[in-house]
């Protein structure tokens, strides 16, 4: 009795340590707190932490250029796989990196966890908007024209991967609309193939379908969210999808899997609406298709429309608590927008710059062999420019995307349907926001 | 050693084989159907490191195109080279991280672990059972819990982000204080410590010449448990760690792991990783397993 009364105290002892060392405190802060940004006297050091292979050779050079500022490169795994809830804890501890890659859709809950130092002060950084694609600086200054929270580094615009022999063979026309695409659909079906693949949790997929349809899973007014995950243009999407998903037009296969890979590397799946960095993903799932493979800008809405969605994509931010936010801000941008930097990405992650001047990289410009030849990035370039820079993400999108994605499962088995998915998923983030005391408009 | 067993039914399908009166009352069903229960859990836990070492051995064109159990173009030394070659031979680095880390780790926590259960067991003062009953609650506490808490701790002394980070929270063993304690009072005798002050040994020579070597088997155990927890734990890095000549096999896997989707190539590396990195586990049990065999026949005999 006496020993489970005392294992049973150290037990709470631990389980109250860990909550109350654990939960973050949900305080938003709004408006732009840009605090002085000065050059600091003497040497330097920087770290970063970035999942990047390849990031300690962009370092490297940098280091070379500037002696007195020296970057050291750490590194773990990708954000959701741990390194967020790293820089969280390290943030609690007061001793987070100076710099840290942050994707698009975390940024908000950096943002609402007052975890990222405001730039705009910086020198430089607020004129650098006009080197970034547009809507890359919308997600990164939340609106706020006199802030920015990061630095753009990748993106992932939309386009559409298709069998070009294939389509040929069979005389089925490119699909250039979504309402050809589920023609073609159907001709497709009739060969025993499937026109694509719905995935079931790759959310921020179909977030990028209901980001070209004009729609946006959230809004924040400065001090309350909206949540609006069942906007008319998301209905709609999800609407589209699960009249394929019902007439058995498209396959469900869960994604990333050998499954996928393999419907893909023999032919049962004809298309991949994906992003740019997704090229290298069909070269090495499907190897044996090698040449067969073309890329489209992606079916619109309406004909005639020019919308592109986009999928991932990170930026570069500098935590608070740094003590040289002026020198990580200058690495910052020459990371993200010196042709050198953004060369080096590309060819050890396959980064797809968010810079202007990155899409124009000769490296971008060449012919793929596995797609025929076709200079594919051209058509990326294009998507690029046609992004809505409308859409935003939500502070608590890893809850969003399990909430979602398990609602997707089901729909896919017969289920329930990808709308109910997102009606209860909608229901499950206020709750969530809420939770964190985040204010929410209902 | 098998003679010293007779009692133990776990070990009667062998003693059958050598006592031919005593399989009269075994029926062949029995042994029939105990036989297929192991070879279904035989093959359970077998079938999935047959698929590792096959996998590991194709390349990349041929893994996701032929038999997943069985081989193609035999091609895993050439992977291994591939695997080995990438970013520097960092893979090496990390298993000789996690070979110090488990090894280092489980040997001195194994010493803590045997000389703290051996005083529990042999020396009377006040607060023993208060000691040994607080150990025996953090058996209870899971390592992830206590991850969080050490961060911030070894924040406080800037030590995060350094080998001691991972090396000194893995020095302690509650399970091993327990066991050892439990092991120290049932075979070693207080008549032969008794004798060795006698003879005018000191208490830590009594310990490390006598006491030791009756305790082998436990501490063996404790070893294994010590070492494979190490080698396996895989939060306490994650949280810890950023630099990556620091991380463990398993954290570094996981890092690869997690960006296959735009690296395709480091699922290779990934798999054959994994597959190098079960075999420093199988040849410490292989080594281990004769003190370890030895000390379960021990423990029956009282």
């Amino acid at each position: 009795m006496q020993i489970k009364k005392r294992a049973a105290a150290v037990a709470l002892l631990t389980a109250a340590t860990v909550v109350l060392t654990g939960c973050a405190s949900g305080s938003t802060t709004s408006g732009g707190d840009a605090a002085a940004c000065e050059p600091s006297e003497g040497k330097v050091d920087l770290t970063f932490t970035t999942w990047i292979p390849g990031m300690e050779d962009v370092a490297a050079v940098w280091n070379e250029e500037n002696p007195d500022v020296q970057v050291k490169v750490q590194t773990g795994p990708n954000g959701n796989g741990g390194t967020y809830q790293n820089f969280f804890n390290q943030l609690k501890a007061g001793n987070a990196p100076d710099l840290g890659q942050i994707e698009y859709d975390a940024l908000p809950n950096f943002r609402v966890q007052d975890g990222l130092m405001d730039l705009a002060a910086c020198e430089g950084v607020l004129d650098a908007k006009a080197d970034f694609v547009d809507w890359t600086w919308g997600q990164v200054n939340f609106g706020e024209d006199d802030a920015v929270y990061a630095v753009p580094q990748d993106a992932g615009p939309m386009a559409m991967f298709y069998r070009a022999d294939l389509f040929a063979a069979n005389n089925i026309a490119i699909p250039t609309t979504w309402e050809e695409f589920a023609v073609a659909a159907e001709a497709v079906r009739a060969t025993g193939g499937y026109i694509t693949n719905f995935s079931q949790s790759d959310i921020n997929q179909f977030a990028g379908f209901v980001w070209q349809a004009g729609g946006s899973w959230f809004e924040n007014d400065g001090d309350n969210w909206t949540i609006d995950l069942t906007s008319p243009e998301s209905v709609k999407v999800a609407d589209y999808w699960q009249d394929l998903i019902d007439r058995d037009l498209v396959s469900t296969n869960p994604p990333w899997t050998d499954e996928w890979n393999n419907a893909y590397n023999t032919g049962s799946n004809w298309t991949w609406n994906s992003a740019a960095w997704g090229a290298n993903s069909i070269a090495s799932g499907a190897p044996d298709t090698s040449g067969n493979w073309s890329v489209a800008l992606s079916p619109q809405w309406a004909a005639g429309d020019d919308a592109a969605g986009n999928w991932g994509g990170s930026s570069t931010a500098v935590f608070k608590g740094s003590k040289h936010p002026y020198e990580a801000a200058q690495f910052a941008l020459w990371l993200n927008t010196s042709d050198e930097a953004l060369t080096m990405l590309n060819k050890s992650a396959n980064l797809y710059p968010a810079a202007k001047s990155g899409l124009e990289l000769p490296a971008l410009k060449e012919g793929v062999e596995f797609y025929g030849g076709q200079a594919i990035y051209d058509v990326f370039a294009e998507a690029s420019a046609q992004v809505s820079p409308d859409f935003i993400w939500g502070p608590t999108m890893t809850q969003v995307y399990n909430d979602t994605s398990d609602g997707f499962k089901g729909a896919v088995t017969g289920n329930g349907t990808l709308t109910d998915a997102l009606t209860s998923a909608q229901q499950s983030t206020i709750d969530a926001l809420e939770a964190q005391s985040i204010p929410v408009n209902k | 050693m098998s003679t010293l067993t007779p009692a133990k039914p776990a070990r009667g399908i062998r003693s059958t084989a050598e006592k031919a009166p005593r399989a009269q009352r075994e029926s062949p069903f029995a042994r029939v159907s105990a036989m297929i229960v192991m070879g279904v859990f035989t093959l359970y836990f077998l079938v999935p490191i047959w698929w590792l070492l096959v996998a590991a051995s194709k390349n990349r064109s041929q893994f996701n195109s032929t038999n997943p159990l069985w081989f193609a173009d035999f091609s895993l030394f050439e992977n291994i080279g591939n695997l080995i070659a990438y970013r520097d031979g960092v893979y090496l680095k990390w298993m000789l991280n996690s070979a110090l880390y488990a090894g280092g780790g489980a040997l001195v926590g194994t010493i803590i672990a045997g000389m703290c259960g051996y005083a529990l067991a042999k020396y009377n003062f006040p607060g023993r059972e208060l000691i040994f009953n607080v150990v025996l609650g953090g058996v209870l506490v899971p390592a992830t819990a206590l991850a969080l808490p050490l961060f911030l701790i070894f924040s406080q002394i800037s030590l995060t982000n350094t080998f001691w980070s991972v090396f000194l929270p893995s020095l302690v063993s509650p399970f091993g204080v327990y066991l050892a304690r439990i092991y120290a009072s049932a075979s070693v005798p207080d008549e032969l410590i008794e004798a060795a002050r006698l003879d005018g040994a000191g208490e830590l020579r009594t310990f490390f010449t006598v006491s030791v070597r009756m305790m082998v088997p436990a501490l063996v155990t404790v070893f294994l448990f010590q070492f494979v927890a190490i080698w396996n734990n895989f939060f306490l890095p994650l949280i810890m760690l950023r630099d990556e000549t620091l991380f463990p096999v398993t954290l570094g896997l996981y890092a690869w792991n997690s960006q296959v989707n735009q690296i395709p190539v480091l699922r290779d590396y990934v798999l054959i990783g994994a597959l190098l990195s079960i075999i420093p586990l199988i040849i410490i049990f292989l080594l281990l397993q004769r003190f370890w065999r030895n000390g379960l026949s021990a423990g029956s005999v009282k």
